[in-house]
């Protein structure tokens, strides 16, 4: 049972910066060849200003904050064991274009925390939400991540 | 694999997506996504932690799935026009397993002057059992 007192949480800031080499790694690992992720010549030529980000990149943003931070951050603070978690869903509305340079910042906040009873018995869900700004204060993203605790 | 510029009046609710077939999960796919990932959680490069967890060994991340459903998507209309894409997680997908990525457009709409779609997304595995549900809206350009 998670501690609903934590929910409306706001934990600090993640901030990661956005480079054309992680964007090709990332692109390489899902197994997207489209070169708008590898050449920055072809992704001109498809009307963009250079290399663009795949729609799930920004699950980096936290994992890879130069700030810290992370979802193994939130799951120490809420005390859930790592060995009963699961990513039940995930949603990101893309606001603005991300691009490489892009210094990009935001604050997890947690949603909701509810129970739900299945086959299983009953698991616990976690909903966390990050707003990324850009460097120009523009909002660029909205991340709401659902996260499953079995127990 | 250049997306071909789709355009709002040549779509219809209805309307299936071209659909991905990706080749089949491999384990070093798993240990290159954790590292471009970040998501060293090690359910899914730690065979003995798999175990522990009752899977039997290691699982594919839900997120690397998600990719090829953001693949699905942005292969059919490019990455500027995806304005939304949400998944719900079904079933895990292993090692060997074999994804197909479709959707079917299920709401054709215009707000202010964007013309818009909602996409109905499904990623299954060979045995057509779905590991994923979602949605994805996009923003089509227009003719006129």
């Amino acid at each position: 049972m998670l501690d609903k007192s934590k929910i409306g949480k706001e934990y600090p800031e993640i901030r990661f910066e956005v480079e054309k080499g992680k964007i090709r790694e990332f692109a390489r690992a899902i197994g997207d060849k489209s070169p708008v992720y590898y050449d920055e010549e072809a992704a001109k030529e498809e009307g963009y200003e250079g290399l663009v980000m795949p729609p799930t990149f920004p699950t980096t943003f936290t994992a890879f904050s130069i700030t810290g931070g992370g979802l193994f951050r939130i799951i120490d603070d809420l005390k859930i064991d790592l060995i009963k978690v699961l990513h039940g869903g995930q949603e990101y509305e893309y606001v603005k274009p991300i691009k490489p340079g892009d210094t990009v910042t935001g604050k997890t906040k947690i949603l909701d925390m509810f129970e739900k009873s299945g086959k299983g018995g009953t698991m616990d869900f976690l909903v966390l939400e990050t707003t990324y700004s850009n460097q120009d204060g523009e909002k660029v993203l909205i991340d709401r991540s659902t996260v499953i605790i079995r127990n | 694999m250049a997306a071909k510029k789709v355009y709002f009046e040549d779509v219809n609710v209805g309307d299936n997506i071209p659909e991905l077939v990706k080749p089949p999960i491999d384990e070093t796919q798993l240990v290159m996504y954790a590292g471009a990932s970040g998501d060293f959680n090690p359910l899914h490069t730690v065979h003995a932690f798999g175990e522990k967890a009752g899977f039997g060994g290691v699982i594919a991340h839900g997120m690397l799935s998600m990719g090829f459903v953001g693949q699905v998507m942005t292969d059919w209309v490019g990455n500027k026009a995806l304005a939304k894409l949400s998944v719900n997680f079904r079933t895990i997908t292993k090692p060997k397993d074999v994804v197909t990525c479709k959707g079917t457009i299920t709401k054709k709409y215009s707000e202010g002057d964007r013309n818009l779609v909602d996409v109905d997304l499904v990623a299954q595995n060979q045995k057509g059992e779905k590991t994923i549900v979602g949605k994805a809206t996009a923003v089509l350009p227009s003719k006129s």
